[in-house]
């Protein structure tokens, strides 16, 4: 981990390493459940999304613990300078993790209704999207990991390619269910779905944050992301939905 | 006790006021041990400074350059400059008396004279003149124990000896004490170490109140005190200034490797 000397009373470093670790479990788990939620959509497997479901509560247990340490560090050790910001990250992060792995629960949820109706063809523009936000998960857990907050500043700006996903993707359900109203449906869960990837995008974005001003102290410079939110304003007239 | 305001809160760290003392080049000699390195450190008007750092790190005797409290010890040589409100206190025609009145000091361990209560208090105005009759003193006391937060406990037993007083109200004597004589600076060396956890916390209330009108300069072993009281930190280490900046901003964000290791409590 961290090449960061030690303290004089030992058992303070334990403590962070700790907390440290159940974080990088947190975020482990975060992204396989992710990945599992997706495969259950694009292999229907209505099984794996039964497990993603049921081990969301692994992640809310290790939120939980974090809390649970976290403030007994906060009370006992009175921690300063990079010590504090580590153990106000490790909170930060933890209810991030937590939502992320909320929102894989909502997608395995989605799929198990999804996998009872006949395929639509959108479905194949999910697991891209969210192939995506797994890859900014997994990058900024290594920034975490490797104290690296250039990497949480490039894993931040990355953000923008998940919105332009989803941006998208809603244009294109929109005519869909135009197109056909037996679309509607399975359209909409389609779009719950891109809606929660989103989301997921949007908490590693926070993480990434998080981190930034973990390593450094100061909030990451904020001139640099425009944030584009299409999809609040997108607007598809029947006309250009019959094409 | 007051309440300290989201008004104060919120002021507090933020109003950058002037330079009232400034230490400039300033070296100290112990015989030929050198206790302090080229110490530039400006001391804001009405803020709380605080002066933290390992023992034997120079903090202590930085703040007794300050009122010249080192010009007794035998074997001792200054060089560089100390001013208070830009006049050099080093400077020969400078009554000591004089600016030790300006600038008065609390001691680590409570040490009220032998005397009365009243007599304590009353006994800077009067060596000073600061007063030409009994109704004058009496009200110089009175006022400077209500700034202290003592009055309320100890007005219906002026007369008793000070040393019958607990540790907590012994210390807060001293600075009504020290305030009776209206310094313009206030220093204060570990004021807090003797006293318990609830004599503590009304010590550190009563300088958060008395930073309206005084400049205050604090030691502290206790880097939670450090952080409670002042709104600027100061971090000494082997007898140099490493690095001083606002309170939180130390506290949460320290730049020098150095003040890190200290403050987190790592070997350094």
């Amino acid at each position: 981990m961290r090449k960061e000397e030690s303290h004089i009373v030992s058992s303070f470093d334990d403590e962070l390493t700790r907390l440290n670790n159940i974080i990088s479990q947190m975020g482990g788990l975060a992204e396989s459940q992710l990945i599992s939620a997706i495969r259950a959509i694009s292999k229907r497997d209505s099984e794996l999304a039964e497990q993603v479901i049921v081990s969301d509560l692994r992640i809310d247990k290790l939120e939980q613990e974090v809390q649970d340490f976290a403030v007994r560090v906060l009370a006992l050790r009175q921690p300063m300078a990079d010590d504090l910001r580590q153990v106000v990250t490790a909170l930060k992060l933890s209810n991030d993790l937590e939502r992320i792995g909320d929102l894989a629960k909502n997608i395995a949820k989605r799929a198990q209704v999804l996998n009872q109706m006949a395929p639509i063809r959108p479905v194949q523009v999910i697991p891209n999207m969210a192939r995506l936000a797994q890859e900014i998960i997994k990058d900024v857990l290594d920034a975490y990991i490797e104290n690296d907050a250039e990497k949480a500043q490039r894993v931040w700006a990355r953000d923008q390619e998940v919105d332009d996903m989803y941006n998208s993707l809603f244009r294109e359900l929109l005519t869909y269910m135009m197109e056909d109203p037996r679309n509607i449906t399975a359209s909409t869960h389609l779009l719950f779905i891109a809606k929660n990837i989103e989301r997921i995008g949007d908490h590693a974005t926070n993480i990434a944050e998080t981190i930034y001003y973990r390593i450094k102290g100061e909030d990451l410079p904020v001139d640099g992301r425009p944030k584009n939110d299409a999809a609040n304003f997108a607007v598809i007239e029947p006309n250009e939905a019959g094409e | 006790m007051a309440v300290v305001t989201a008004d104060a809160m919120t002021n507090a760290p933020h109003t950058r006021g002037k330079s009232k003392m400034a230490a400039r080049d300033l070296d100290l000699f112990y015989g030929d041990a050198q206790a302090l390195f080229n110490v530039d450190l400006d001391v804001m008007e009405r803020e709380v400074t605080a002066l933290i750092g390992p023992s034997g790190c120079g903090k202590s005797t930085f703040l007794r350059c300050l009122n010249r409290m080192n010009d007794t010890i035998d074997g001792v040589t200054i060089s560089g400059k100390v001013t208070l409100d830009d006049r050099d206190i080093y400077d020969k025609i400078i009554d000591v008396v004089q600016l030790r009145a300006r600038i008065g000091m609390v001691f680590q361990k409570p040490n009220p004279f032998p005397k009365s209560i009243f007599d304590n208090v009353a006994y800077g105005p009067r060596i000073h003149g600061l007063v030409n009759s009994r109704d004058e003193l009496d009200e110089i006391v009175m006022t400077s124990l209500e700034k202290a937060g003592l009055l309320k406990e100890v007005k219906d037993r002026l007369a008793s000896p000070a040393t019958g007083l607990s540790g907590g109200q012994q210390q807060r004597l001293c600075i009504a004490r020290a305030v009776a004589v209206s310094p313009e600076v206030i220093l204060m060396d570990e004021p807090c170490s003797a006293l318990d956890p609830i004599a503590t916390a009304k010590v550190e209330e009563l300088i958060d109140e008395l930073r309206s009108n005084y400049t205050i300069v604090i030691v502290t072993h206790s880097m939670q005190q450090a952080a409670r009281v002042s709104q600027r930190t100061a971090f000494f280490h082997l007898g140099k200034l490493v690095e001083v900046g606002e309170t939180d901003q130390i506290f949460t964000n320290p730049r020098d490797e150095r003040t890190k290791g200290y403050i987190t409590g790592r070997f350094g």
